[in-house]
């Protein structure tokens, strides 16, 4: 165990820190889900991103990353959010979808997906969920028939964030009377083909952060499949799946959130109920151990290890202390809380910790309901009867 | 930067939970208390022959030269095993003491009365203790020493309040002996309850596969995995954090890590006790199944080295005080450092 940066680790920090100096633009981005104008601001710093190398770091140099591993991507995650850099538009592709690209694409997959997610030109949107399926998700009725070279793509996706705005879907179709597990594949389409509407879907505050998806026989050659025909399943969990589990919310965001948490306190707490004391140290603590925790998977990956069920134990531990911390953040701002930040009167970032909470409400249920995860720790790391 | 346990350090944890299974069952522990007597002398001379007692001290001086990342993982193991045996507080607080001011480490046990606990664990059995006297550490051998046992709910818990006289002759240091003990203390009492955690999950994933309930094994249902895995989910995030805080250099963030190990290792030794009560059913809180040695235990060292109020003060201290942020995980100042950085 050595838990020292190495000099060259410091140089690279360095030198992050510098291009973001440079480059994260002074004034915040408008969001990405509530208009268009939003979504191509944020495409555009995808734009400046890669421009710089720095889109997606632990990629191949070849498909428009730097090949680094994990210990610096911890590193420049931990840059960028500290420099205030904007949200990535584009987290279903580059997080979800691209390390699934790199283990299960065809060189000719990779050569046309990969350098244009990482260049912000395909923004991607994640087509699994159905009205039947939710945490059952090997539920989906959506159907994938073949013709020739051909796919012919039918059915109802649901909660895919993003996609009323995002140029490409991934998406869980199954072959015309298979059941359950046997049977689906994984199909890249694009969202503006004959064939697919769009149709926005309003969050509780209105915003149009998600979308659902009709495919009426939408056709797509056969080279759009990812892995094997059939074998859907077992690409979307793969290891590459777990991988997901690692990078979707890296560390520093919620230790970027606990010191703003820290800071709120301190100017709040002459004000505030003395046990809110508490739980800012709590929040502070649980950033600071999921980020541990963090750094204790990278260092066994980078020496060989597989990830396992603990991609279940890190989300539920990131979901809680996002919503704990804003419960926090909103009980510091007390009867200020329920502003939002178009209310004249709101001190500054009042509207941001709201938007924060209202985002991590989500969190518990996204990527996987928190009851599921505990099924599988359950089972797979306790060895519980099914 | 590589936070991952060395394969030699894997290997210590192994071999000392091996011996500990072998030696410290719950059908031990029931043994040792049918039999009266205050330590079972063979379980003991096992962990004498480990090299245990003495691994903290220098080879020169007999020992095996081991850091504190050693020490915590013995800790988690003794915890796994609810061990009655002193070791973790001689080997791992007494010891590095002693060492620190050039003293001969007794043959014996050395029992330690730091004035943040209100009484002193296995002093009758130790061969001396270390006593405070306002800031001042003293050495004093038990034979001049009065004791007076307070009964814990804990059995293996030999708490007593002990009468003595200090004398110049037995002064063997001031306050900075006291500091560094209770870093160590803190930390080590996490690292047993983070053992005892995994231990309560344990016992009760091996009950619930076989008791059946409505024609099933109970831990097929729901409700009884989730409260399992909620634990093991306290303990994935405990765990980290302890064994950072074993590898930091002294520093405020260290201290403040110990701390946060303290915490979230009670935490989750709490929330891994109350669990297995409950996925237990009435058996849960009979003296039959060996719940209660873990719950018994895990109430104790919740509340010693520094109490989850004090421990969460020093948190507190650092997180008003430090600079904080992303870049800051394992950026740990030598004190001596952010003195000087104070004083320019």
């Amino acid at each position: 165990m050595d838990i020292r940066y190495t000099p060259e680790e410091q140089a690279f920090r360095a030198e992050v820190r510098r291009w973001m100096a440079a480059h994260v633009p002074a004034q915040p981005l408008p969001d990405f889900d509530s208009t268009r104008e939003g979504f191509e601001a944020h495409r555009q710093w995808e734009r400046t991103l890669h421009a710089g190398g720095w889109g997606m770091v632990t990629w191949p140099v070849e498909y428009g990353g730097r090949g680094l591993d994990l210990i610096r991507w911890l590193i420049f995650e931990e840059e960028y959010y500290r420099a205030g850099a904007p949200g990535r538009v584009n987290q279903n592709g580059i997080f979800l979808l691209g390390p699934t690209l790199i283990e299960y694409g065809t060189p000719e997959q990779k050569a046309r997906f990969l350098p244009a997610m990482a260049a912000g030109d395909h923004i991607w949107a994640q087509a699994w969920s159905e009205p039947g399926a939710g945490s059952d998700l090997a539920g989906v009725r959506s159907t994938a028939v073949r013709d020739g070279d051909d796919y012919v793509l039918s059915g109802h996706k649901i909660w895919s964030s993003r996609a009323v705005h995002a140029d490409w879907a991934f998406g869980l179709f199954r072959a015309p009377g298979s059941e359950r597990h046997k049977g689906l594949s994984l199909i890249l389409f694009p969202l503006d083909a004959a064939g697919v509407t769009v149709r926005p879907i309003q969050r509780f505050d209105g915003k149009p952060v998600f979308a659902e998806l009709f495919l009426d026989n939408v056709r797509v050659p056969a080279t759009n499949r990812l892995g094997e025909e059939g074998q859907g399943w077992a690409v979307c969990m793969s290891t590459a799946g777990f991988e997901r589990g690692l990078m979707l919310r890296s560390p520093a965001r919620f230790q970027v959130a606990a010191a703003k948490l820290v800071d709120l306190y301190r100017a709040r707490a002459g004000a505030a109920d003395p046990a809110l004391g508490a739980a800012v140290a709590q929040a502070w603590m649980d950033a600071d151990a999921y980020a541990l925790s963090i750094y204790a998977t990278a260092s066994r990956l980078m020496a060989g290890g597989a990830i396992g069920p603990e991609t279940s134990t890190n989300k539920i531990f990131w979901s809680e202390l996002d919503l704990d911390l804003h419960k926090t953040a909103l009980a510091l701002l007390g009867a200020e809380a329920e502003l939002t930040a178009a209310a004249p009167d709101a001190s500054a970032d009042v509207g941001d910790w709201l938007d924060g909470y209202v985002f991590s409400l989500a969190g518990p249920v996204y990527a996987g309901a928190n009851e599921i995860q505990r099924n599988i720790i359950a089972e797979r790391m306790l060895g519980l009867p099914r | 930067m590589d936070f991952r346990l060395t394969d030699e350090q894997t290997m210590l944890a192994e071999t000392v939970g091996a011996l500990l299974h072998d030696c410290c069952s719950g059908a031990d522990l029931r043994r040792l208390l049918e039999s009266g007597a205050a330590r079972d002398a063979g379980r003991w001379a096992q962990i004498e022959a480990m090299g245990l007692p003495l691994m903290l001290a220098p080879e020169a001086r007999g020992g095996s030269g081991l850091g504190m990342v050693e020490m915590a993982l013995v800790a988690i193991a003794c915890g796994h095993a609810a061990l009655p045996e002193p070791l973790v507080e001689h080997a791992g607080i007494a010891v590095p003491a002693l060492v620190a001011v050039g003293r001969d480490v007794p043959a014996g046990t050395v029992a330690v009365g730091h004035p943040v606990n209100p009484f002193v664990a296995d002093a009758d059995t130790a061969e001396a203790l270390l006593l405070a006297d306002g800031d001042a550490m003293h050495l004093v051998p038990r034979a001049a020493v009065t004791l007076v046992r307070q009964d814990s709910i804990d059995p293996f818990r030999r708490l007593f309040r002990v009468d003595w006289k200090p004398a110049p002759a037995t002064r063997i240091g001031g306050a900075a002996l006291w500091e560094a003990a209770l870093e160590r203390g803190a930390l080590l009492a996490a690292a047993q309850l983070l053992g005892l955690a995994q231990r309560a999950v344990d016992i009760s994933v091996a009950y619930t596969k076989e008791r059946q309930q409505f024609g099933k094994p109970i831990g097929s249902f729901q409700a009884v995995k989730h409260h399992l895995a909620s634990a093991q989910v306290k303990i994935e995030f405990a765990r980290p954090v302890v064994l950072a805080a074993s590898a930091l250099p002294a520093s405020s963030l260290a201290r403040a890590r110990v701390s946060h190990a303290k915490l979230a290792a009670q935490t989750a030794a709490d929330a891994a006790s109350h669990a297995a009560v409950q996925v237990h059913g009435a058996m849960g809180y009979s003296w039959e199944v060996d719940v209660h040695f873990v719950l018994k235990r895990a109430l104790a060292l919740g509340q010693a080295w520094g109490t989850p109020g004090f421990h969460r003060a020093r948190v507190a201290e650092h997180m008003l005080s430090a600079p904080l942020g992303p870049d800051r995980t394992f950026d740990a100042v030598p004190l001596q450092q952010e003195a000087r950085s104070e004083a320019a």
